[in-house]
């Protein structure tokens, strides 16, 4: 009975954490976006909202912008997935890990360095301006809101696309091809739609990480789409403008609506194969002249997703530069300001790993409440922390800082919200959906038997988390706490609102602080090399663990 | 110092430093393009800096607001308007971001922008080729320290507002990396050269006698104004400014009545402003701009008018006229 009552309690506790930190704030947004002046339910500010040329011309430039990149990010994503998957293809391991790091850098820190290589007189412009005696607009309005947003999270489509593609089974593709099907044709009729699961998954995470995103469009002061209106707003007319709430509420609505179509755009069809073919389908070799097309084709667009980091490291080396093409001169002095101000560093570490490990923590029992006990309402707190990826990190931040701002903390009276811990919460709500994903991964990959057995020979529930699950899901559980550890180093858009003191700030918050001085631009791109770093030695670590992992689990599966 | 004064009356703060707003460029870049440094405010309305400068809005920093209000002082409402708006029609951007314009101009991303000076200077200061001067219309504000009342550490921070008007807490200011005018006039002898000095450039911030009361009264009206009018239709502001100076070139010297009609009625619809002066600074009025969300009994006159619906208004207004403005320039530019 015990077991019952500690898991029936956990998952109250559970439930009820969600609802504070998660339910209340965003409810909060929806009925402050309901009220007139006087505190009475209302339509009027959605009316006002849809009678603003403004707001609609914002509301289709999101549309827009998140479109556009889903599309720049595909042929970004694409080639990379099928040369790599689908091909004998040298050094393709590599390639597919340079592809993640993008994903690993704060998308405003990339618009600054972007803007430096691509901007109307970044170093791409003044060399072509200097040889050919024209310019391209990269960078110009949406152009580069697109450009910046789809190198940065053109990875989910990457992922999302290699994972599909190397579970088609190969006798498909075979078959296709006994039928007479090669070519164009094949990859047409067999390829692309099997992939299709993956490609969604991706595309729809982008369209709606693109939606949501306000430092990018904030740094390339286009003011013109939904979430800078909203911040604007909020930040110069004040917390109480019901307009900036009107705008959280129909952001989310699109979020939940982007998930939504995109489940519609998968069902009704039967993608499952009835075997699986020994890793996907077979890899070819290219023709001479295929091959040198595939490596310019991939190696320009590494070189064109990986030149935020390129620049990043640049400026963080640089002097001075400014209308040229590559800094005056170099020097390490950044650095040296870099490391005598760590507290950022220090901070990002603690507030993040705090957040990751409530993660796992929570994480693990729900989905251990949701896949192995019948209690009622169990699917619902999945939905509900599942729900966190659809909220835009600003709507939450929005949230907080109407719920939280009025509650003292009991020790000082100051707000709860502009206590540090406060960023460490939000962070950990905001990241539960990757540690969810990996932990019930892992938990669905493990027999119910294990545990059945265990229990029979009188097993307790403790003895059974301690002895067999833990153990087992370590794999998962690390990658899950990777993951939202590295994810939520580089998170600004909900941080920004609630950092209250410089040294509470996290490390995204001080290279967004360093960024607006004139001596400030090294040490803050310094920074983000830190950041860089931090995130991409994780992300390497959680791989190595992955694949030890799976490496077992292999190895236990012939000893059965 | 100007219409502030850098010490409370009452004792309760004191000023350390002063600012005052200006211009800096770029050297590399307007010897790229061949353009001339900037002296005068209206300079940067002239057709060859078109695409070249940049500002910050007033709804996003303090000190630029100061800056448009001095501009509408100066010069009047209406007429400081159309400054405004023949200056904005050549803006590269306005950024979200006060640091958003010395960020441009350093890196070289546009040539000119309009902003505080410790911005420019410190620029200088920090090695990037850029210059930096003052108008003679700005306005010098004091930036003031104040110890808060039941501050948790008051004995401290009484010393430390005691340190940084002590000789040597004034000459930190001199730090490349900050640039900030001393309010102590002996401070300047340690001043590199070409640094302004306001106490012997009696130049500095005294054309314009800044009404501070009529500056409260409607700022945030001015702000919300300039969004309405610049910040969001910058597009179709420079599209319109881009067809009067095409119609204006091909006009040069000739005689045509018509054409000068024209250009002259799409100046003035450019200009033409959404509001009338006397009710941007009816109080009444003002008060829908409030922060505080505005209770009915609060707003007597305008009770139930909301700022968006407002905003959405003028919006009309501005994209009408400008969309006018240019037919009007393009037509003259047909008849010639």
């Amino acid at each position: 009975m015990f077991k019952n009552l500690f898991l029936k309690s956990t998952a109250i506790f559970i439930g009820l954490f969600l609802f504070i930190f998660l339910a209340v704030p965003i409810v909060q947004v929806f009925y402050v976006s309901f009220l007139d002046q006087n505190g009475h339910f209302t339509f009027l500010n959605f009316y006002d909202f849809f009678q603003s040329a403004l707001f609609i011309e914002s509301l289709y430039n999101s549309f827009y912008v998140a479109s556009m990149s889903v599309i720049l990010a595909s042929f970004f994503a694409i080639p990379l997935a099928y040369f790599t998957a689908r091909f004998n293809f040298k050094g393709s391991v590599l390639i597919q890990s340079l592809g993640f790091i993008p994903l690993i850098m704060p998308p405003f820190v990339g618009a600054v360095a972007m803007k430096l290589l691509f901007g109307t007189n970044g170093s791409v412009n003044l060399m072509l301006d200097q040889w050919f005696g024209f310019k391209i607009p990269f960078m110009e309005g949406l152009n580069g809101v697109i450009f910046v947003e789809s190198i940065h999270y053109f990875p989910f489509i990457l992922i999302n696309l290699i994972s599909s593609l190397n579970n088609i089974d190969r006798t498909m593709e075979e078959s296709a091809q006994t039928l007479g099907a090669k070519g164009f044709r094949l990859f047409r009729r067999i390829v692309l739609p099997l992939s299709m699961p993956g490609y969604i998954a991706g595309a729809s995470l982008v369209f709606l990480k693109v939606f949501d995103d306000l430092g990018t469009p904030l740094l390339l002061d286009v003011n013109n789409m939904l979430a800078p209106q909203a911040y604007l707003r909020i930040s110069s007319i004040g917390i109480n403008d019901p307009m900036g709430y009107v705008i959280g509420v129909i952001l989310v609505l699109t979020s939940v609506a982007a998930v939504w179509v995109a489940k519609l755009a998968l069902g009704g069809k039967d993608y499952s194969m009835l075997q699986k073919g020994g890793g996907g389908m077979v890899k070819r070799n290219f023709l001479p002249h295929q091959k040198f097309f595939a490596y310019s084709v991939v190696f320009l667009i590494l070189f064109l997703v990986l030149s935020p980091h390129i620049a990043l490291a640049l400026l963080s080396f640089g002097t001075v530069w400014s209308f040229s093409i590559l800094p005056d001169a170099f020097t390490f002095s950044h650095y040296k300001a870099v490391f005598e101000n760590s507290v950022f560093i220090k901070n990002t570490m603690l507030y993040c790993s705090i957040a990751a490990l409530i993660d796992i923590v929570l994480a693990f029992f729900i989905s251990y409440i949701v896949l192995r006990t019948k209690f009622v309402g169990r699917q619902l707190l999945d939905y509900i922390a599942m729900s966190a990826l659809a909220i835009p990190g600003l709507v939450l931040g929005i949230g907080y800082l109407r719920t939280f701002y009025s509650v003292n903390l009991p020790w000082n009276d100051k707000p709860l919200a502009s206590w540090w811990f406060m960023i460490v919460i939000i962070l950990a709500v905001r990241r539960l959906p990757y540690a969810l994903r990996a932990c019930n991964a892992v938990l669905m990959q493990i027999s119910k038997y294990l545990e059945e057995s265990a229990e029979s020979l009188g097993a307790k529930k403790t003895t059974i988390f301690r002895k067999i699950l833990i153990p087992l899901m370590t794999g998962g559980l690390l990658a899950g706490f990777i993951t939202s550890f590295s994810t939520a180093t580089v998170e600004l858009s909900a941080t920004i609102m609630l950092v209250s003191t410089e040294t509470d700030a996290p490390l995204a918050y001080a290279i967004y602080s360093y960024m607006q001085t004139a001596a400030g631009r090294g040490p803050g791109a310094g920074f983000g090399v830190i950041g860089v770093l931090i995130v991409t030695a994780g992300t390497y670590l959680s791989q190595l663990i992955i694949e030890k992992n799976y490496k077992q689990r292999g190895m236990e599966a012939k000893i059965d | 110092m100007g219409s502030y004064p850098v010490n409370d009356p009452d004792g309760f703060y004191t000023g350390f430093a002063a600012a005052g707003y200006g211009m800096m460029w770029n050297t590399r870049y307007l010897k790229a393009n061949k353009l001339p440094a900037p002296k005068e405010w209206i300079d940067l309305a002239k057709p060859i800096y078109f695409g070249h400068t940049g500002m910050s809005a007033p709804s996003r920093s303090g000190t630029t607001h100061l800056t448009v209000e001095t501009l509408l002082q100066g010069d009047g409402f209406n007429k400081g308007w159309a400054k405004m708006k023949n200056i904005a029609g050549n803006f590269k951007t306005v950024t979200a971001r006060s640091f958003g314009v010395p960020d441009g101009v350093n890196s070289g991303d546009f040539g000119i922008g309009i902003v505080i000076d410790f911005f420019g200077l410190s620029s200088i200061g920090s090695g990037f080729p850029v210059g930096f001067v003052y108008p003679t219309v700005t306005t010098l504000v004091p930036a003031n320290i104040g110890v808060i009342k039941n501050a948790p550490n008051s004995a401290n921070a009484k010393l430390f507002i005691d340190f940084l008007l002590t000789p040597q807490g004034q000459e930190i200011l001199l730090d490349p990396k900050i640039r900030r005018l001393p309010v102590n006039p002996k401070t300047y002898s340690k001043a590199p050269k070409d640094f302004p000095n306001p106490f012997k450039d009696s130049s500095i911030g005294a054309a314009v006698k800044f009404d501070v009361l009529l500056s409260k009264g409607r700022y945030n009206l001015v702000n919300s104004l300039f969004d309405v009018m610049i910040t969001y239709r910058l597009d179709d502001l420079r599209a319109t400014m881009s067809a009067i100076y095409k119609a204006e070139k091909a006009l040069g010297n000739k005689n045509n009545p018509k054409a000068k009609k024209l250009i002259a009625d799409a100046r003035a619809l450019v200009a033409k402003l959404p509001i009338s002066e006397a009710k941007a600074n009816d109080p009444d009025f003002n008060k829908i701009f409030k922060k505080k969300r505005k209770k009915a009994k609060d707003i007597s006159k305008y009770a139930g008018t909301r700022q968006a619906e407002v905003e959405a208004d003028w919006d009309k207004q501005v994209v009408s006229n400008y969309k006018q403005a240019k037919q009007k320039a393009e037509q003259a530019l047909k008849s010639l």
